[in-house]
């Protein structure tokens, strides 16, 4: 009977392999996916533009400035004494003011004396885009105040990704959509092909419990995931220096108890669809929209209403995230994430559970 | 003991009764023919014995296995081939028949004798895609695939729809000598003519049978007298016979029209009614297994 099993590996993978399309699809959609995200669509700051309005050119306005121009998120587009901060901005020339008072120095040594003056900086920045402003004016603080105003009520520190690096953000999430989207969706549409194509009604109708020939089904998926994994595992270290420092080990066997997660849930697809599209609509609309929505990759889980707070609890990709930076990011060990091991292998058990139970070998 | 046995089954999807308590009895080595068109309950009824389905009413044996009950048994004897071509197109032709051996657990060598009359016709491209096949030979294929465990019952679910005359009539020689080898034929199909190359036919419509019997004495019980009409204007003709006193049923047939007639016909008074039409001709034909059919779905 093992060699029977073989067979049916067999037969999917010349599937998959025939298909040379939808193969290379599967294979590059992390690829790119880590490169977009790692790269062009981040929630970093760069290329500022930053004009600057300083009526006395002093030594501690020239500090300042040198400062500025010697960042590299900032470029200083104009050093006047005076300029029209309002056409500036709207011209779009300049994405941040800096003015600096007429009585700069005096300023800062009565407040470095502890007598209250009027601010001796004033930032104009264009807040169109709220992320950038926001992320602007924390930079343009710090660089700013990096040597006068020290304000040494507060010492921040940045832990794990002090460079508030994005990618380092998304890997783990990305990861868990993934996943998803090549296992679930992936297993869920070639099983409901056979449903479409009749070759399942040749299947039921034989003395192999159709189950079997879904589970080798599976396994092509499966080591499909795991080259993606491996593609994702490089790209994140060497291309994008996420840290990893305590090994990927830990990061590998909690990928592959959520890839068959994933695979438990396409099998669960594929019992209540009935063709590809609606298999493929189910993956989109059901996984991936709350995927993404409720998995705190994008979006903060706090920040979620309290009806919704709930949610995400029952959302795999969520645990599997939390877990990931934990281990990718932090550079924890495995035994800080037992937590989340459990509650996915749990969800796998559920899953498969049920989707067995559901799956039937009739028609009807 | 028989090979199929069918007692007064029913079948519905939501309000369409698909299978209005049909009863029959298929013998050991029969070729048994189902003949309908579409929309009779054949597929339904092949779905049902093939175990894919459970009735609503009434039971079903094949080779001895309550359909429900022993449904795990009848999938290791019955060979089954759907109505549409079920196989897997992007395989090669020789790789489809390597998996359906697996999935019965045996080798492609140890039932060759069975398939290759079939199979040595489409061996030649055993490295094409099935779905690159001509219709012809995706039906060989299908049928090897169907037989590679040796069934002692086959189902064939309109093998030969959408295939040429040709290969038609070659599929139903080798139905022939897979016959001469002991298995049990279940087979069904819209075309009539093919019928008379079965050993017993069902005749069926709307989820009932109509008649069953062998070709010859089903083409013997039609006992009323048949006529063939013939006319310039045939559209004309089919509308106006339709209207004639004592016409049961008038129907295109090849290239006359067929008249089912009752006591009260008389060709005298017939051509006298028809006189507006131009070139009329009527003579006696030999009545078919479709003009049966016809008759017995007036009835």
């Amino acid at each position: 009977m093992r060699g029977n099993f073989l067979s049916f590996v067999k037969k999917e993978s010349l599937h998959i392999l025939r298909d040379v399309r939808t193969m290379m699809i599967v294979l590059l959609i992390p690829v790119v996916l880590m490169i977009l995200f790692g790269f062009a669509i981040s929630t970093e700051v760069n290329n500022l533009n930053v004009a600057i309005v300083a009526p006395n050119r002093t030594e501690g306005v020239r500090q300042v400035v040198d400062r500025l121009a010697n960042n590299p998120y900032f470029t200083v587009v104009g050093y006047d004494s005076s300029i029209d901060i309002d056409a500036a901005l709207r011209s779009g020339k300049a994405d941040a003011v800096v003015v600096f008072d007429e009585d700069f120095e005096h300023l800062i040594t009565q407040r470095a004396e502890g007598i209250d003056t009027h601010p001796a900086i004033q930032f104009i920045f264009d807040a169109s885009n709220t992320n950038i402003a926001q992320t602007g004016t924390a930079y343009l603080q710090n660089v700013v105040s990096a040597d006068h105003l020290q304000q040494e009520l507060l010492n921040l520190h940045l832990l794990y990704n002090p460079q508030m690096k994005s990618a380092y953000n998304f890997v783990p999430g990305i990861m868990g959509l993934i996943f998803i989207l090549i296992c679930a969706m992936m297993t869920s549409v070639s099983i409901v092909r056979e449903k479409e194509m009749g070759t399942m009604e040749v299947l039921l109708v034989s003395p192999v419990r159709p189950i079997k020939i879904i589970l080798a089904k599976m396994i092509p998926y499966f080591v499909i995931s795991c080259i993606n994994l491996a593609t994702i595992l490089l790209i994140a270290r060497y291309l994008l220096d996420v840290p990893m420092s305590n090994g990927v080990w830990s990061i590998v066997i909690i990928s592959v108890i959520y890839l068959l997660l994933s695979l438990a849930l396409g099998l669960l697809i594929s019992t209540i669809a009935s063709s590809q599209v609606v298999a493929l609509l189910i993956s989109a609309m059901v996984m991936l929209l709350p995927m993404v929505m409720l998995s705190g990759m994008v979006f903060p889980i706090e920040n979620l209403p309290t009806v919704l707070k709930p949610l995400p609890y029952i959302v795999p990709a969520r645990w599997y995230t939390e877990a990931n930076r934990k281990l990718m990011i932090m550079g924890l060990p495995l035994s800080a994430v037992m937590k989340e091991v459990a509650i996915l292998i749990f969800m796998t058990f559920v899953l498969m559970g049920v989707s067995l139970k559901k799956f039937k070998d009739k028609l009807e | 003991m028989s090979a199929i046995k069918v007692e007064n089954i029913s079948k519905s999807f939501g309000k369409v009764k698909a299978l209005d308590g049909i009863s029959f009895e298929v013998e050991r080595g029969e070729l048994f023919g189902l003949i309908g068109p579409d929309g009779a309950g054949k597929t339904t009824l092949f779905r049902l014995l093939t175990t894919l389905l459970n009735p609503d009413e009434g039971q079903a044996e094949v080779d001895g296995f309550d359909i429900v009950k022993g449904y795990q048994a009848i999938r290791e004897r019955v060979g089954y081939m759907p109505g549409r071509f079920s196989l897997y197109q992007d395989l090669t032709v020789e790789e489809n028949l390597d998996f359906f051996a697996a999935l019965f657990g045996v080798k492609v060598e140890d039932s060759y004798d069975i398939i290759a009359p079939i199979y040595r016709q489409i061996e030649p491209f055993k490295r094409r895609r099935a779905g690159k096949l001509s219709g012809g030979m995706k039906q060989k294929l299908a049928l090897s695939c169907a037989l590679i465990h040796r069934p002692s019952v086959l189902f064939l679910d309109e093998p030969t729809t959408g295939v040429d005359a040709v290969s038609r009539s070659e599929f139903w020689d080798m139905l022939a000598d897979l016959k001469h080898k002991g298995i049990t034929i279940l087979v069904s199909t819209p075309y009539m003519d093919e019928a008379s190359r079965c050993d017993r036919v069902a005749l069926c419509n709307e989820g009932r049978i109509l008649g069953i019997d062998t070709p010859t004495d089903i083409v013997a019980g039609f006992d009323s007298p048949l006529y063939a009409v013939q006319a310039d204007n045939m559209y004309q003709l089919l509308i106006s016979a339709r209207r004639a006193r004592g016409v049961v049923e008038c129907y295109p047939f090849g290239e006359a029209h067929h008249l089912i007639v009752d006591a009260e016909f008389d060709i005298g008074q017939f051509k006298a009614e028809l006189a507006d039409v131009q070139g009329l001709c009527i003579k006696p034909a030999e009545p078919t297994i479709e003009d049966m059919f016809i008759k017995l779905m007036k009835q």
